[in-house]
C-alpha cells in the first residue's frame, strides 16, 4: 500500500468509525406555528418531551412566527428550501395547502397507531382537509364564531342585553342592529367584526350567513356574490355601517376588549383577551338569526406536514402522537378539538373557565355541530387581494351595493 | 555542426515571477476582492438568477419548476392590472420627485442662514432620516385613521378632515407625504452642502447690478447647484420606484388599486400568490424602467446641467 492509499483509507476509516459509533444521527423536527402565547408553547413542549421520552433521537421545536403574513412566511421558508417539517395551516389556506401536494398524506399513518381512533374525529372537521379519501391535515382547532357583548354599555344605552332578547326568542340581526345603533349614538361603537379592518372581508361570513350567503357555489367554481342572499346582506351591512353608524367605519380604530364597543364578533378564544381588571360586564352568545334562520361560522386550523421537509415519516409519527385522544384532550384547553368524544360541556367547561355551562353547550358544542366553515378556495390568496381591491368602492356612503358586487364577480370568476 | 547550449541559465537576467507589476496587481485585486466578492455573490449572481427564474414557472407550494419560455413575459404584456398598476407607480414616483425635492431645496435655504441655533433646526429636519421606516410609517398609520391624530387637529380648527387612508387620491397623497417628510433630510443635507459651495462674490457682483433675489436664485444659485438636483433627482426617483414598506403597512395597494405601484404587485405576485417567476418577470420590468430613467437623465445632464469649469 503506497503513501496515498493509506491516506485515503486513514480519511474514510476517520469518517466511518465515528459514523458507526453513533447509532442514529439525531433527527431534529420544527413546527411552525403563528402563536407565541406561553401557555401554548409549555403545553407543546411537555407533548413534545413525552414524545423525545419514546424517541431519544427525535427533537421537536415550534417556531412562532407572526401571524400577520404567516403563510407568505411560510411559503417564502418552502421556496428558499427550508420548509418546516410540520406546520398550522389557516382555513383560508386549506384549499391550496391539500390541492398542491405540498403536504404528506397521513391517513396511513393515524391508522396505523394503536389507540388512535381515526374514527371519533368528525368528518365535518376533516372536509375541508381532505381529498380523494385521503387526509392532509388534523384540524386541531375547530372554534366557532360568536357574539362577545358589553351590557354595561348596553345597559346604559336603555337597550335589552342580547341574553335577554335570547330568552325573547328575539336575538336577530334586527334587533342587534338597534342597540348597536343606540350605543353608537351614546358616543361609543357598536358591531366590531374582530380582524375584518375593511380588508378581511371573508369575516363578514359572520354575517351574510344569516342571509343564507355566499361567496361561491358549493363546487368553487361560480361566483356568487351578486345573488340576492348577498346582495341583501352587504345592504344590511353597509346601511349599518354608513347609515345607522352600528359598526365603525373605515379606518374607525375601536377595541371591544378595551371596553370601546357594544359587541365584537370574534372567535371564542379571544376571551383570554377580556380585561382582568377594571373590566365590564359580558356576555357570549351565539350568532344572532338572520332572514335565513339561526346559522353557526367556524374558523378552523390544521396541522399538516410538508412532503419537502426533512423527514416526513418521522413528523407524521410525531403529529399522531401529538393529535392521539390523550394529547388532544390536553389540547382542548386551548383549542376547540375535532373530536366527537371531547365535544362535551365537561371537557370545554374545564378548557374554557371563563366560559358558562350555557356559554359553552349555546356558542361552542352548538357552534361546532352546526357550523359552517369560513369560506376558502384554491388560489385564495389571489381572490381575496382582487375581491379586496374591487369591494373597497363598496366602503363610501354613496356605493351602489349590487354595481359592486358585480364587479367583484367579474373580477374574480376568472380565478374560480 | 550543433550549436552548443549556453552551460547554465543566466539567473541575473530571469525575470523573477513576483515582478513589482504582479505584486502591485495582486495587492489592487485583493484591495478590491471583499468589494467585488459582495458584487458578484448579492448582486450579480442573483440578478442572473432573476432573469432565470424568469423564464419559469414556479410554484413553490407545488414544488414545480417548469421552463416556459417567453410565457411569462407575454403575460405580462397582457395583465390587465399593468396599467393600473404602472399609473400608481408613476403617480406616486412623480410626485415624490417634486415634493420632495421642492421641499428639500426649501428647507436648505431655510436652514442655510447665518443663525443661532440654526443646527438645531437641521437636526431636527435630518433626524426622520435615521428612524425606523417601518416604525415611521406604523406611526403615520395611526394618525392617519379617520379618527386619528391629523383629524384630531383639524376638528379643532374647526374642520372635518377625509378619511385619508380609504379614498385614492388622499390615499397616493398620504402615502407620498409619509415618504417625503421621512427622506427630505437627506436632500435637504446635500442641497445644503452644494448651497454653501456657492461662492458669496457672485451674489456681491449680482447685488451690485442690482439683481433682485429671485434672479439671483434661478441665475446663480440654480446652475451652480444644478449637479446636486441631478443626482437628488436620480437617487430619489431610484428610490421611488422600490417603495414597498410604507404601502405594506399604510394602505396594502389600496383603496382598489390606486397605491399598488410595481414592487408591491411584484410581491402580491411572487410572495403571497406563490409566483415565483411572474414576480421576477415584474422585477425585470422595474429594473428596465430604472435602468432606462437613470440612463435618460444621465444623457440629459449636459443639457441642464451646469458645470462651472
Amino acid at each position: 500500500m503506497n503513501l496515498l492509499n493509506l491516506r485515503m483509507a486513514a480519511l474514510a476509516a476517520g469518517i466511518a468509525i465515528p459514523m458507526a459509533a453513533v447509532p442514529a444521527m439525531a433527527q431534529d423536527i420544527r413546527m411552525a406555528i403563528w402563536s407565541a402565547n406561553e401557555a401554548h408553547l409549555a403545553l407543546f413542549n411537555e407533548i413534545a418531551a413525552a414524545y423525545k421520552a419514546q424517541h431519544p433521537d427525535v427533537n421537536v421545536t415550534f417556531d412562532s412566527l407572526p401571524f400577520d403574513g404567516y403563510t407568505t412566511t411560510l411559503t417564502t421558508q418552502i421556496a428558499g428550501g427550508n420548509a418546516p417539517d410540520l406546520a398550522w395551516i389557516l382555513e383560508t389556506t386549506a384549499g391550496d395547502f391539500v390541492s398542491s401536494g405540498a403536504l404528506s398524506p397521513l391517513k396511513a399513518t393515524f391508522e396505523g397507531v394503536e389507540g388512535y381512533d381515526l374514527a371519533d374525529v368528525t368528518q365535518s372537521a376533516l372536509a375541508l382537509w381532505s381529498a380523494d379519501n385521503e387526509i392532509y391535515a388534523y384540524p386541531f382547532s375547530t372554534s366557532p364564531f360568536g357574539v362577545f357583548a358589553n351590557n354595561d354599555l348596553i345597559k346604559a344605552a336603555g337597550q335589552k342585553t342580547p341574553a335577554e332578547l335570547i330568552a325573547a326568542g328575539e336575538w336577530n340581526w334586527d334587533n342587534a342592529n338597534a342597540i348597536n345603533t343606540a350605543v353608537a349614538a351614546s358616543g361609543k361603537q357598536g358591531l366590531i367584526v374582530r380582524d375584518f379592518d375593511y380588508k378581511v372581508w371573508d369575516n363578514l361570513a359572520t354575517i351574510w350567513n344569516g342571509w343564507g350567503a355566499s361567496p361561491w357555489s358549493a363546487d368553487g367554481k361560480t361566483c356568487t356574490f351578486t345573488e340576492q342572499p348577498m346582495v341583501d346582506a352587504m345592504s344590511f351591512i353597509h346601511k349599518a355601517v354608513f347609515t345607522d353608524k352600528s359598526i365603525p367605519g373605515p379606518g374607525v380604530t375601536a377595541d371591544f376588549f378595551a371596553g370601546d364597543a357594544a359587541m365584537t364578533i370574534t372567535q371564542i378564544s379571544r376571551a383570554s383577551l377580556l380585561p382582568k381588571e377594571n373590566g365590564f360586564a359580558w356576555d357570549l352568545v351565539p350568532l344572532p338569526s338572520g332572514p335565513a334562520g339561526e346559522y353557526a361560522v367556524i374558523g378552523q386550523a390544521g396541522i399538516g406536514v410538508f412532503a419537502s421537509g426533512k423527514n416526513p415519516a418521522v413528523a407524521s409519527d410525531f403529529l399522531a402522537f401529538f393529535t392521539n385522544p390523550e394529547n388532544a384532550k390536553k389540547l382542548a384547553k386551548f383549542f376547540p378539538p375535532p373530536r366527537a368524544s371531547l365535544l362535551n360541556a365537561e371537557v370545554l367547561g374545564a378548557a374554557n373557565p371563563l366560559l358558562s355551562p350555557e356559554q359553552i353547550e349555546n356558542v361552542v358544542i352548538k357552534g361546532i355541530s352546526t357550523g359552517v366553515v369560513k369560506p376558502g378556495h384554491a388560489g385564495f390568496a389571489e381572490i381575496q387581494q382582487t375581491a379586496r381591491a374591487a369591494l373597497d368602492a363598496l366602503w363610501v356612503p354613496d356605493a351602489d351595493v349590487p354595481a359592486v358586487l358585480k364587479s367583484v364577480c367579474d373580477r374574480i370568476q376568472p380565478m374560480l | 555542426m550543433t550549436l552548443a547550449a549556453p552551460p547554465t541559465a543566466d539567473r541575473s537576467r530571469k525575470r523573477p515571477f513576483w515582478t513589482m507589476e504582479r505584486r502591485d496587481s495582486v495587492a489592487g485585486y485583493l484591495f478590491i476582492a471583499p468589494q467585488l466578492i459582495g458584487i458578484i455573490l448579492f448582486v450579480l449572481i442573483p440578478l442572473g438568477l432573476v432573469v432565470w427564474y424568469s423564464l419559469h414557472e414556479w410554484n413553490v407550494l407545488a414544488g414545480t419548476f417548469r421552463f416556459v419560455g417567453d410565457a411569462n413575459y407575454q403575460k405580462l404584456a397582457a395583465d390587465p392590472a399593468l396599467p393600473e398598476v404602472l399609473t400608481a407607480t408613476a403617480i406616486f414616483s412623480a410626485g415624490l420627485v417634486v415634493f420632495n425635492l421642492t421641499l428639500a431645496l426649501l428647507l436648505a435655504i431655510l436652514v442655510n442662514q447665518k443663525l443661532r441655533g440654526i443646527t438645531v433646526f437641521r437636526t431636527i429636519f435630518f433626524s426622520p432620516v435615521v428612524v425606523s421606516l417601518v416604525a415611521w410609517t406604523i406611526v403615520w398609520s395611526f394618525l392617519l385613521q379617520a379618527n386619528g391624530g391629523i383629524n384630531g387637529l383639524l376638528q379643532v380648527i374647526g374642520i372635518e378632515g377625509p378619511n385619508w387612508l380609504r379614498s385614492p387620491p388622499t390615499a397616493m397623497l398620504s402615502v407620498i407625504v409619509v415618504q417625503v417628510f421621512k427622506n427630505v433630510g437627506l436632500n435637504m443635507v446635500l442641497f445644503l452642502a452644494a448651497l454653501q459651495g456657492v461662492p458669496r462674490e457672485l451674489y456681491e457682483a449680482a447685488r451690485v447690478d442690482g439683481a433682485s433675489r429671485w434672479t439671483q436664485f434661478h441665475s446663480i444659485t440654480v446652475p451652480l447647484i444644478s449637479p446636486t438636483i441631478l443626482l437628488t433627482t436620480i437617487i430619489t426617483i431610484v428610490g421611488s420606484l422600490q417603495v414597498f414598506a410604507q404601502i405594506a403597512v399604510l394602505t396594502q395597494g389600496g383603496p382598489g388599486m390606486s397605491t399598488t405601484v410595481l414592487v408591491y404587485y411584484l410581491y402580491q405576485q411572487a410572495f403571497q400568490f406563490h409566483r415565483f417567476g411572474y414576480g421576477a418577470t415584474i422585477s425585470i420590468l422595474l429594473f428596465v424602467i430604472v435602468a432606462v430613467l437613470t440612463f435618460a437623465q444621465w444623457q440629459m445632464r449636459k443639457r441642464i446641467v451646469f458645470y462651472e469649469n
